[in-house]
């Protein structure tokens, strides 16, 4: 597959090297219990409440592998199309530092004769309007570890604090070749391996919660060169954050390029607020984690038939959903991608749907006034007061002429606001449509002595000026005039 | 296989133990005759032994995921050397800059 053009990552007309990147990410796993030990993966637990010996590592402890974390991870290989390995071992990481309390982590380590859980995958994303393939090098288990707090101040400077609850819960890591070439194209795969995840139901993917943390590396290669050194670039809290502390090392390692310099290998840490990434200070000494076969867990066989049924039971994919929603709704491609951008978008079209409203006005509604009102407070459409009930309950009325389409619009977020049905809105802000004619009639009567010019026009036949006195009836009902009623009456009395 | 000083210097170091020069020419010579010893396994012939990571004929040893009891805090911080509103306390660690 060929590009049509090279990519100017930066924007920055940085030079002929072109940027490489490659993407690390670790996601939570959608289970109810750790992934050695049977304490609960709940958010938000008061601190040191949801551990065991095992979770912290307590002598004579032993791990039993958890078989629903195996299957989310078998379903991710199969969604991505990589080789699920016939045996898979676990392995101790071994280092010195609290967030861990057996001083190792157990992962999947990759070494000759060791194949981690799955290897060779792909992704395709859209670059440029064009498919382009993004090759997943592995996909392996291991779990979380402790989370700690630093106290500010002098009282609390001597010391960290830990909570254990996070130690153990289920993480699943995917590595991407280094094949993406700009800040851009990251985004573009971290959404659709976001969405991939989301819809196999494997994650949450919520990155501001820490169940989606990505790593990036990446390095400027010369045309036709060597492959440059890597920075590595970690601490990014959202899909937003991984692009410009992406574009920011691409512009500052050309840069250091520019000036003659050489680019160090180290990793950095984004800081969100100057913009910048910075060295972390370096390690006295090089990491030595000493991998090793975790002895307390046996080898992990999945044969064919395992594979199997999970492809099976794989939900729908976006991707298919999304031709599905076309072929069977009619549904224009537009519509159709934002309606599967999340699964709670998707189920939520499908089910109103069920409730009678005609698929096409559901997904002008989803995709205009309920996509507006997302987007402007930052939510998800599962996080806020409208269900496919009430959101159906509101077409009805716009259908009935209850309520006009543009009130509809303020009904709706009144509706989220107020955690309300859209009758009890309608009643209690008086937002019925006025198609009566006595009422309408007197307000005609107004507007047209208000604005005698227009009016004229149109008795000379000029029926341009129409619309405004239209307008002007809307405004003087607070828009809860019927548009036709209003435009009929006003050619009535001025014909 | 000999073992030197700086290596003795290098696991120390990453087991987090302060050695005093005594203890590291003792550990020298210690873990030296250690790997002497081992290193008689290089005369066995493993032609056609394939690496060996876990000796039992067992695999796919996996729990159901369902939630289970955990300890109270009291007992878990019971075992911490110090304790501070829930949380174990430290020697503070730095994390980045």
């Amino acid at each position: 597959m060929e590009r049509s053009e090279p990519m100017d990552p930066t924007g920055a007309g940085g030079g002929t090297r072109e940027v490489v990147i490659g993407i690390e990410i670790h996601v939570q796993l959608l289970t109810a219990s750790k992934m050695f030990c049977g304490c609960p993966t709940e958010f938000g637990a008061p601190p040191n409440t949801l551990v065991c010996p095992v979770c912290l590592g307590l002598p004579g402890s032993l791990p039993v592998l958890n078989r629903r974390a195996v299957e989310l991870g078998l379903r991710t290989a199969v969604a991505l199309g990589c080789r699920v390995h016939s045996r898979s071992r676990f392995h101790r990481k071994n280092y010195y530092y609290p967030d861990l309390a057996k001083n190792y982590q157990i992962s999947q380590y990759q070494y000759a004769g060791h194949p981690p859980l799955a290897t060779g995958g792909v992704l395709e994303i859209q670059v440029g309007g064009r498919p382009w393939r993004v090759a997943i090098r592995r996909v392996h288990l291991e779990e979380d570890t402790a989370r700690l707090v630093h106290p500010a101040g002098t009282g609390g400077a001597a010391s960290s604090l830990v909570d254990y609850n996070r130690s153990g819960v289920p993480l699943m890591e995917i590595v991407t070749e280094p094949d993406l070439r700009s800040p851009g194209e990251a985004r573009e795969f971290l959404n659709a391996l976001r969405r991939l995840l989301q819809f196999a139901e494997v994650s949450s993917c919520r990155m501001e919660e820490g169940t989606l943390r990505c790593d990036a590396n990446l390095s400027l290669q010369p045309p036709g060169g060597p492959p440059g050194v890597r920075t590595e670039v970690k601490n990014m809290n959202s899909v937003r954050a991984v692009e410009r502390a992406l574009a920011f090392e691409a512009v500052r390692q050309h840069e250091v390029l520019a000036r003659g310099e050489v680019v160090v290998q180290e990793t950095r840490h984004w800081d969100e607020r100057r913009g910048v990434t910075f060295a972390s200070r370096s390690k006295e000494e090089a990491e030595d984690y000493r991998y090793f076969p975790e002895p307390d867990l046996v080898p992990l066989d999945v044969d064919g038939a395992w594979v199997a049924a999970i492809r099976e039971a794989l939900p729908e994919l976006p991707a298919a959903r999304r031709d599905r929603l076309i072929a069977t709704f009619g549904l224009a491609a537009y519509d159709a991608d934002l309606i599967t951008a999340t699964p709670a978008m998707a189920k939520f079209f499908e089910e109103t749907v069920t409730l009678g409203p005609h698929p096409k006005v559901v997904a002008n509604w989803l995709s205009g006034a309920v996509a507006a009102y997302l987007n402007e407070h930052g939510v998800e459409i599962d996080q806020i007061a409208l269900t496919p009930a009430r959101l159906s309950a509101l077409l009805l009325l716009v259908d009935e002429g209850t309520v006009s389409g543009r009130t509809a619009k303020d009904v709706l977020v009144e509706m989220i606001a107020h955690d309300q049905e859209p009758e009890a809105v309608v009643e209690a802000r008086g937002l019925q449509q006025i198609s009566d004619e006595a009422t309408l009639r007197v307000v005609v009567d107004k507007v047209i002595a208000d604005h005698p010019g227009p009016a004229a026009e149109i008795r000379a036949g000029k029926v341009r000026a129409l619309p405004f006195l239209v307008g002007q009836v809307m405004r003087a009902t607070g828009g809860r005039a019927n548009p036709e009623a209003a435009n009929r009456l006003l050619k009535e009395r001025l014909s | 296989m000999a073992i030197d000083w700086a290596t003795v210097e290098h696991v120390a170091r990453l087991a987090r133990l302060a050695l005093t020069d005594e203890e590291r020419e003792r550990f020298v010579g210690q873990l030296g005759r250690i790997l002497e010893y081992c290193a008689r396994l290089d005369a066995i012939s493993i032609e056609g032994v394939p690496a060996t990571s876990h000796v039992l004929p067992i695999v796919n040893v996996l729990r159901e995921d369902l939630p289970a009891p955990c300890l109270s805090r009291d007992e878990v911080l019971a075992a911490a050397p110090a304790h501070e509103q829930g949380f174990f306390k430290v020697p503070r660690v730095l994390e980045a800059e």
